[in-house]
């Protein structure tokens, strides 16, 4: 018989607070791209993510109706985190947020109080407008919404847009759906550092969440050992071959990167140290 | 009255609320919400916001994103 591994216990990993929300999980997971809303269901629920983007789009008045993926959803449960993927100027970002907010109103949903904000400079990079964000970021906080900000890596936008009121600045990894993971960890590193680190006019409770381009567990884990609260993902479970078993994965890469980032890891040496005893070696040792 | 729904031309016969609109289109008690020449109509005032000729409206609903 062949024996089943059983991993000890986890030590807890505190909830996430961005706002007003307080988040079990510090992986936070889209609704898109997915075979059906039965694979969108389970892979959701194989992540542990406690909160779930989506997108406003038009009702499909003039073809047939299947079901929603309001219907596919545990929404008593989960906080839904509606975006503004799509959106190219401020005012368009604005429209859509406050639609949003009217739906999710409507469903007795948390999620009315924030929204994922996303401006974006063009369709082939995804790539967010810095200008066009930091305008929305402004407009929106004026309204009442608590904004996460889709941004870019850098630390003085960053700033700027936590300084305007963003609940959360959200820094790409690399470019959305691009699977390329953190493309330039200095720069994560850098505005962690700027937005977290006191002695910079930090503040270590600023919740920042790397969203975008995430493709393997080991990228969100890289993630988390800089010093992120959490990672958004998408694609990166929705177009694994098997999403649900790649929705695991992401948990645990999540789990593993924020216990990693909390244990003091070793200095990097350029020579190597053995982890055996030389006292008591009886062998020949080179040089000696 | 002619009205852009969702992009396509939509004859109707006013007046018409936004409420009566999405009645007649099978929207009603669907959660869904509602922009009259991109400015929002909260779905707690439907009921009173009248259309008008050539009023260009959007009905969305939440969709799989990321």
């Amino acid at each position: 018989m062949t024996a089943t591994f059983t991993p000890t216990i986890v030590p807890a990993i505190p909830p996430l607070q961005v706002g007003s929300f307080t988040l079990r999980s510090r992986l936070v997971v889209g609704t898109g791209k997915y075979r059906d809303l039965e694979q969108t269901r389970e892979a959701i629920e194989a992540s542990g993510a406690d909160a779930v983007t989506v997108a406003v789009r038009r009702e499909r008045l003039f073809d047939a109706q299947g079901r929603s993926l309001l219907d596919a959803l545990p929404l008593d449960r989960l906080t839904v985190l509606p975006n503004t993927a799509g959106c190219f100027s401020a005012d368009d970002a604005v429209r859509v947020a406050r639609l949003g907010r009217d739906l999710l109103e409507q469903l007795g949903n948390p999620g009315s109080r924030w929204v994922k904000l996303e401006v974006l400079g063009d369709k082939a990079t995804l790539l967010p407008d810095p200008q066009g964000t930091l305008e929305a970021t402004r407009e929106l906080v004026k309204d009442g919404f608590e904004v996460l900000v889709y941004s870019s890596d850098d630390a003085i936008l960053a700033r700027r847009l936590r300084d305007a009121g963003a609940t959360s600045v959200m820094p790409a990894g690399s470019p959305i759906g691009s699977g390329r993971g953190v493309a330039n960890p200095e720069a994560i590193a850098i505005l962690l550092q700027v937005l977290k680190d006191p002695t910079h006019g930090g503040q270590p409770g600023f919740p920042v969440i790397v969203d975008a381009g995430v493709g393997t567990p080991s990228d969100v884990t890289i993630a988390m050992e800089l010093g992120a609260d959490g990672v958004l993902l998408n694609t990166g479970i929705a177009h694994a071959a098997d999403p649900v078993r790649m929705a695991h994965a992401m948990r645990l890469a999540c789990a593993s990167g924020w216990l990693g980032a909390r244990s003091g890891r070793i200095p990097r040496k350029l020579l190597g140290s053995a982890s055996s005893p030389w006292n008591g070696t009886f062998v020949h040792i080179p040089g000696e | 009255m002619k009205l852009t729904l969702n992009g396509q031309a939509f004859e109707a016969d006013g007046p018409l609320t936004v409420q009566d609109l999405l009645r007649r289109i099978g929207r009603e008690g669907v959660p869904c919400a509602v922009e009259v020449n991109q400015s929002l109509v909260p779905h707690r005032q439907r009921a009173e916001r009248t259309l008008g000729e050539g009023d260009r409206i959007e009905v969305v609903t939440l969709v799989g994103g990321g």
